[in-house]
């Protein structure tokens, strides 16, 4: 790309605001989780104490945190797993019927501008225990459905209103991937006599693999950082903690327990998590999968 | 930081003066943060104005700053950023935080004896001030919403049942019996359900049955306390009595906080162990059917007769970093909020405990008792009975989350996931954890 | 043509309609719910047909408080709506601009600018929300719009899709713009913003949504009610202390908190959709 050379000044004051802010809302902060991560603080800020890596210590061995590792990647896998399966099957249905195609889109992507607390609360009208319709339903099958004392339920809740959510996001993308395939190379693989089962298999899904694997992997963030609405008007990590995601308990905390070191500690060992996550999507699997 | 604040505000007000030609000086603003919502919060508006009203000096501007656990994080953080309010109400398992940040706070016993405001301790409920109160008795903070735990029962399903509804069970043996029939005659899907399912079937059975809560007298001692009701065979008894019950419909679970309280309304649960203060809600959602209030039961095998309950709600706390004219106007308004005719007023719209024996006094002249049954059955077990040395409450740090770790176990124990003594195990095990960490963290 | 089966079609149609009427259940139960009485909700009767209140529950949130919610539900859209605005043409601004300046500008330590910026991407703001929380704090932002929008546009998603569209221009542009002598200010308000309008189109619905269903951060920043947003009030109609849960309100609310962003990307669809799969790219 060319380039203007001779300003000096003024590319700087085109990056300030967003310096500025990065630094400020982004860089303050990082610094100040990690600098807490190795002090005790009481609530007031009134003293604290340098503990080394005790903080991190105390929560890489607890269990509440293990637990909440184990919660996360359970509900990431299977709100993965159920938003892309769902999408891809209403996807290539919708890619099938030529006139009507937008109009199934319209119809289903607008999950996508609900905000994941209010899917909660949606979800969590259905499946209330007193006048939730779902679980009243459940009830007269003998199902007796209570989020609030069956943890298994309770994550079943969470992980049926991520999916309603982000099934929404995944058909855009499968039916943008799907309309980009060449016809043609269906059309002479059916000529070969292959059904559309075979075309789907052996065409469709290995040319959808970048969709996929992006999908995959925004799924994932979603699922870790972006339904901490949907868990909190749902069930508010609960019972038992079994659906308190990492996210949830760093909240939990330092904002309702303000253990601000242990809160923190959590904080850099998530972002170093994170870190890792992104720098293995980009250096190894994203390369694999292109070759495929 | 504080003393430059100080410095600046005091020669603001010195250069305010200086330029102020008005006669009269401005009344002293009293920031108060709470957390009274809906009817309650503007309850608390008509209180503050009444008191403006009735004196020049002082304006108190009461907050809404969201739920407890809002308006303590919005404090705390007002704090360190150099700008808390007067006056901040707090809830009652934030007390331990609070009465440890020395530096923080300023001790209501304190307060009222540099300000020149009458005040006598023995004038309070002792089972309300115990709470707030040093083992010496100075008050820290100024109970405000004070209630404790009762039965609300459905008259009509108790008739329909065969059950006396004018004799409502007493003790648990009894109580489980009544809900058996419930169940068994169909009057009633489920006996009875509970809200708050620590504060009341742990933190008030051990107070009633005056078992420790925890070690060094629940807390009051200091910080270095961990907890004991895990060694008590009664305690125990009663969580497995609660997966019994589950089994057999005698029990529901219906969530914490206040999320059972729907049963007993959909008329799905017979009875209702909730907060005193839930009176107004109770009657506001019972149109179809006649309901009744009951103490909270005991085991007599246990203790005969038990000791009192205890409380719960919130107190108002006093914060560091205000000018000597701010604290006169706290003492003014802490002084008119324990006035008989404020807080029998307070104690009779809102159903929560009235903190002085004179309010008392006053309900039951203007014959409120008489006219709402049920409505003494809180003061009486909470003042009735002999209190014993784990009956005057319980001080423990992160107190908020031992009660998630006590909840999060009962209910493995009532999904069956666990026996009721390893959940309480597990429980006392998760709760010591944070107690240790509160105790390094104020140290 | 594609080879194709006429029993197949109408299978395929009729799945996809199943599909849609599921998808669009909840909200159509909450819309129902919201016309009926709480009694009318609490005695069981399925609330699948409207109930008898009309729009009155719609009348009464937006006009008055109720429950947990201290404010009238038309000054929390009012809330969220700034709330949306400010991060959606604050981020699209600075963005922009940022961009700009690391695409076709040369000066030193502009790799490091580079890197500063992209490693926001990676980390959420729910990862440092209690920091942030502080700091916020410390600047004495806590309920005000400043607060409840600078953190949230602290991330560089905008900044990265302007630079990839960027880096797709022909270089011979820049070249053209120079002999006709162009400076960088003309250059960038003649020739490149009337080039992105699409994307920022695109990018502004999306960062619109995104602000508008923000929920942890408000809920911290926003203590005081005059602040609040609708998304984050949803919950306090939820847990109602001491009694039952104002559910015929909370569906209301739901429905007054979805209807905005669904209205926006329902019409604007074609740039939303084209900005998210450009995103992928």
């Amino acid at each position: 790309m060319a380039t203007f050379q001779r300003h000096r000044a003024f590319p700087w004051l085109l990056l300030l605001p967003q310096l500025a802010i990065v630094a400020i809302f982004f860089f303050w902060p990082a610094f100040q989780a990690l600098r807490r991560s190795f002090y005790v603080q009481d609530a007031f800020g009134l003293g604290e104490r340098f503990v080394g890596l005790s903080n991190y210590v105390a929560v890489l061995t607890s269990a509440l945190w293990q637990q909440a590792l184990v919660n996360t990647l359970l509900f990431s896998a299977s709100v993965a797993l159920g938003a892309m399966s769902i999408a891809l099957l209403l996807a290539t249905l919708a890619d099938r019927v030529l006139r009507g195609a937008k109009g199934y889109r319209t119809l289903l992507i607008w999950p996508y501008a609900v905000a994941p607390a209010a899917a909660g609360v949606l979800w969590l009208f259905l499946f209330d225990p007193s006048l939730g319709i779902i679980s009243r339903a459940l009830g007269s099958l003998g199902i007796h459905w209570n989020q609030r004392l069956n943890g298994g339920q309770a994550m079943l809740l969470v992980i049926i209103a991520s999916v309603w959510q982000q099934m929404s996001y995944n058909f855009i993308f499968f039916l943008a991937g799907l309309q980009s395939i060449p016809a043609s190379l269906l059309e002479s693989a059916a000529i070969d006599g292959a059904g559309p089962w075979r075309r789907f298999w052996t065409i469709t899904f290995p040319l959808l693999s970048p969709t996929t694997f992006f999908l995959l992997v925004m799924n994932t963030i979603y699922a870790f950082f972006e339904t901490f609405g949907t868990i909190d008007t749902t069930t508010g990590g609960g019972p038992n903690n079994a659906t308190t995601t990492l996210v949830y308990k760093i909240y939990q905390d330092g904002i309702v327990g303000l253990d601000l070191g242990g809160s923190s500690a959590q904080s850099v060992i998530l972002m170093v998590l994170v870190g890792l996550l992104t720098l293995i999507q980009f250096r190894y699997v994203e390369r694999r999968v292109q070759y495929y | 930081m504080h003393n430059v604040t100080r410095v600046l505000a005091s020669t603001a007000m010195v250069s305010g003066l200086a330029l102020s030609t008005m006669p009269a000086m401005a009344a002293t603003e009293v920031v108060w943060w709470h957390a009274m919502e809906g009817s309650l919060g503007e309850k608390v508006n008509e209180i503050a104005d009444n008191f403006n009203a009735s004196q020049s000096d002082f304006v108190v501007k009461p907050v809404y700053q969201g739920t407890y656990i809002e308006n303590m994080t919005a404090t705390i953080s007002a704090f360190r950023a150099g700008n808390p309010p007067a006056i901040s109400q707090i809830y009652e398992v934030g007390t331990a935080t609070m009465m440890n940040a020395e530096g923080a706070i300023y001790p209501v016993y304190q307060l009222m004896a540099d300000s020149d405001q009458p005040f006598d301790p023995n004038n309070y409920i002792a089972a309300v001030t115990g709470y707030y109160s040093t083992p010496d008795g100075e008050m820290l903070s100024m109970p405000f919403n004070s209630s404790t735990p009762v039965v609300y029962y459905n008259r009509d399903i108790f008739q329909e049942a065969g059950l006396d509804p004018d004799n409502p069970p007493t003790s648990w043996p009894e109580l489980a019996a009544a809900g058996q029939q419930i169940v068994d005659s169909g009057a009633a899907a489920c006996g009875f359900t509970t809200t708050w399912p620590s504060w009341i079937q742990l933190e008030n059975l051990t107070a009633r049955h005056n078992i420790p809560f925890a070690s060094d007298a629940n807390g009051f001692g200091g910080p270095s306390a961990r907890l004991e009701f895990q060694q008590s065979d009664a305690v125990i008894q009663h969580i497995q009595n609660l997966v019994d019950w589950q089994q057999s419909g005698v029990f529901n679970y219906g969530g914490r906080m206040d999320q059972a309280s729907p049963q007993f309304f959909t008329q799905d649960c017979a009875m209702l162990m909730a907060s005193s203060a839930s009176y107004a809600a109770v009657r506001d959602n019972s149109a179809n059917f006649d309901f009744g209030v009951a103490p909270l039961p005991y085991y007599p095998e246990v203790i005969d007769p038990p000791a009192n309950s205890i409380i719960g709600g919130a107190s108002l706390w006093v914060m560091q970093g205000h000018s000597d004219a701010v604290y006169d106007g706290v003492a003014a308004f802490f002084h008119y909020l324990s006035s008989p005719q404020v807080q029998a007023d307070w104690h009779q719209f809102t159903g929560y405990l009235p903190i002085t024996e004179a309010a008392y006094e006053l309900t039951r002249e203007q014959g409120f008792y008489a006219d709402n049954p049920g409505t003494d059955v809180a003061l009486e077990q909470l003042t009735g009975g002999q209190t014993g040395e784990y009956s005057r409450g319980i001080r423990l740090g992160n107190m908020p989350q031992i009660r998630e770790a006590i909840e999060g176990e009962l209910e493995a124990a009532l999904n069956g996931d666990k026996s009721a003594e390893q959940a309480m195990q597990d429980a006392a095990a998760r709760g010591n954890q944070l107690l240790e960490r509160f105790e390094q963290s104020v140290n | 043509m594609r080879y194709r089966r006429p029993g197949l079609d109408v299978a395929t149609h009729v799945i996809l309609i199943i599909g849609a009427l599921i998808f669009m259940l909840p909200v159509l139960l909450a819309l129902m719910a919201s016309t009926h009485t709480l009694p009318s909700l609490l005695s069981g009767g399925l609330a699948l047909l409207p109930g008898s209140e009309g729009l009155d529950h719609y009348i009464q949130l937006l006009t008055q408080p109720a429950g947990g919610v201290a404010v009238p539900t038309w000054r929390l859209m009012l809330n969220s709506l700034i709330m949306a605005l400010g991060i959606a043409v604050g981020k699209l601004t600075i963005s922009i601009i940022a961009a700009y300046a690391i695409v076709f500008f040369r000066f030193r330590f502009r790799m490091l600018c580079f890197w500063l910026i992209f490693v926001t991407l990676m980390l959420p703001v729910e990862v440092r929300i209690v920091p942030t929380y502080g700091v916020v704090a410390d600047l004495g932002l806590l309920n005000s719009y400043p607060g409840l929008i600078l953190p949230l546009i602290a991330s560089a998603t905008a900044t990265f899709l302007f630079r990839q569209f960027f880096l797709t221009l022909p270089p011979e542009l820049l070249e053209a713009a120079r002999l006709d002598g162009a400076g960088p200010w003309r250059f960038f308000r003649d020739i490149l913003l009337p080039l992105s309008k699409t994307n920022m189109a695109a990018l502004f619905v999306i960062m619109f949504i995104y602000g508008w269903n923000q929920y942890l951060w408000p809920l911290l920043a926003a203590s005081d009610a005059d602040y609040a947003t609708l998304v984050m009030s949803l919950r306090r109609l939820t847990i109602a202390q001491d009694g039952v849960p104002p559910w015929q309100l909370a569906t209301t609310m739901t429905v007054l908190a979805l209807l905005p962003p669904v209205a926006v990307i329902v019409l604007m669809q074609r740039w939303f959709v084209k900005g998210l799969v450009d995103s992928e790219k």
